[in-house]
């Protein structure tokens, strides 16, 4: 059975892309069919995120469009044999998804027996979000303990359950994950930055994993290595935590305490 | 945290204003987001019709819409003033008071 997920957050930068590239590769190194789209359209990004930026011929509009056929425009990735990026286009205009369009991609890739689709969303709330999470069965909120992320991923978990598939259909709407990406434990400690507790009760939702801010992140799309790959830093540890917690399996939290500080350094300040 | 920062007086912390300030706003937006649409500019023009009698304030209009069984019920309340400042009979007063 195929499963849509969508990666999204209202808010710009919070780290869609970053999330969408690693939880794809997570799931695909676990030997599952993977599709990873994105829905940005204009502002393509996830093929740098995944390193196959040159290697893009067609893309999903030309696919809506009937321009190429899904196969052709399907990127296999280099690293992992069931693991298939769909970029998207760069020059058209907003318009150029439709509702039927892009349904119509997911039922031949459900046909293509893919497990799960990962659907990449823009910020905001226009059509390019609405078309991600329209047909979506789970959504991960990507969010940052910060007070603007905060209150966007609170409109777009109002939006997706009512303007979505399963909204309508009445059959129990999405399942929803929050996702908290740059967190800082030293400043949660602090007090200078919302705790993992603080958002969750906010916004009412259950964390399905916490990504500490990281250098290995801006080193990872620096190389276009999705960040789970590199699993020497904590962010790729903690994505792998998510996959696997995506997956069904419990996985304590990791990274989410301050280092405990020595005995010279609490007494004189750092 | 050094020794002698126990001295010195730290700042409210922020995270936990920042916690009271989003569980104030999203509770509000919430509350609104199920409304129509039309319900703020309604609720301006009743506010200017009730005007022309009462002088109400502009957050004396309370406007809901709920929802009984298969029907739905528009249901406004305007608070009065205590004392009914009339315009009408305040201008009235005025003249013969000339």
């Amino acid at each position: 059975m195929t499963e849509i997920i969508v990666v999204t957050s209202g808010k710009g930068g919070v780290g869609k892309t970053t999330t969408s590239a690693s939880l794809a590769v997570g799931l695909a190194r676990r030997g599952k069919k993977v599709a990873v789209i994105d829905f940005d359209v204009g502002l393509r990004n996830l093929d740098l995120i995944m390193g196959c930026e040159r290697r893009v011929v067609y893309d999903f509009v030309n696919v809506i469009q009937g321009e190429c056929t899904l196969k052709q425009a399907l990127i296999k990735d280099k690293r992992i044999d069931t693991l298939f990026v769909l970029a998207a286009s760069q020059t058209r205009d907003k318009d150029a998804l439709s509702k039927e369009g892009v349904e119509r991609v997911l039922n031949e890739l459900t046909e293509d027996g893919f497990d799960y689709i990962i659907c990449d969303s823009p910020a905001g709330i226009e059509k390019g979000a609405s078309l991600a999470m329209y047909f979506a069965d789970r959504a991960i909120v990507v969010v940052n303990p910060e007070v603007s992320s905060v209150r966007d991923s609170d409109r777009i978990l109002g939006l997706l359950s009512s303007k979505t598939r399963r909204a309508e259909l009445g059959n129990g709407g999405v399942e929803q994950h929050l996702l908290l990406t740059r967190y800082n434990p030293e400043r949660v400690a602090s007090g200078d930055m919302m705790g993992i507790a603080d958002v969750k009760d906010i916004l009412g939702i259950e964390v399905i994993g916490v990504i500490p801010e990281s250098p290995g992140v801006l080193s990872a799309s620096n190389a276009g290595v999705p960040v789970i790959l590199d699993d020497a830093s904590d962010a790729g540890q903690a994505y792998s935590d998510a996959v696997a917690r995506l997956a069904g399996e419990t996985r304590p939290l990791r990274f989410t305490e301050a280092q405990k500080k020595g005995l010279f350094a609490r007494i004189f300040g750092s | 945290m050094g020794l002698f920062d126990f001295l010195r007086s730290r700042p409210k912390n922020t995270a936990s204003v920042a916690t009271e300030r989003l569980r104030i706003i999203v509770a509000q937006e919430r509350a609104a987001s199920g409304r129509p649409d039309y319900l703020p500019l309604l609720r301006r023009e009743l506010l200017e019709v009730i005007r022309k009698y009462v002088n109400v304030d502009p957050d004396a209009i309370d406007i809901h819409v709920e929802r009984d069984g298969d029907s739905e019920v528009l249901e406004l309340s305007v608070a009065l003033p205590e004392k009914a400042a009339n315009p009408a009979a305040a201008a009235a007063a005025a003249a013969s008071a000339d």
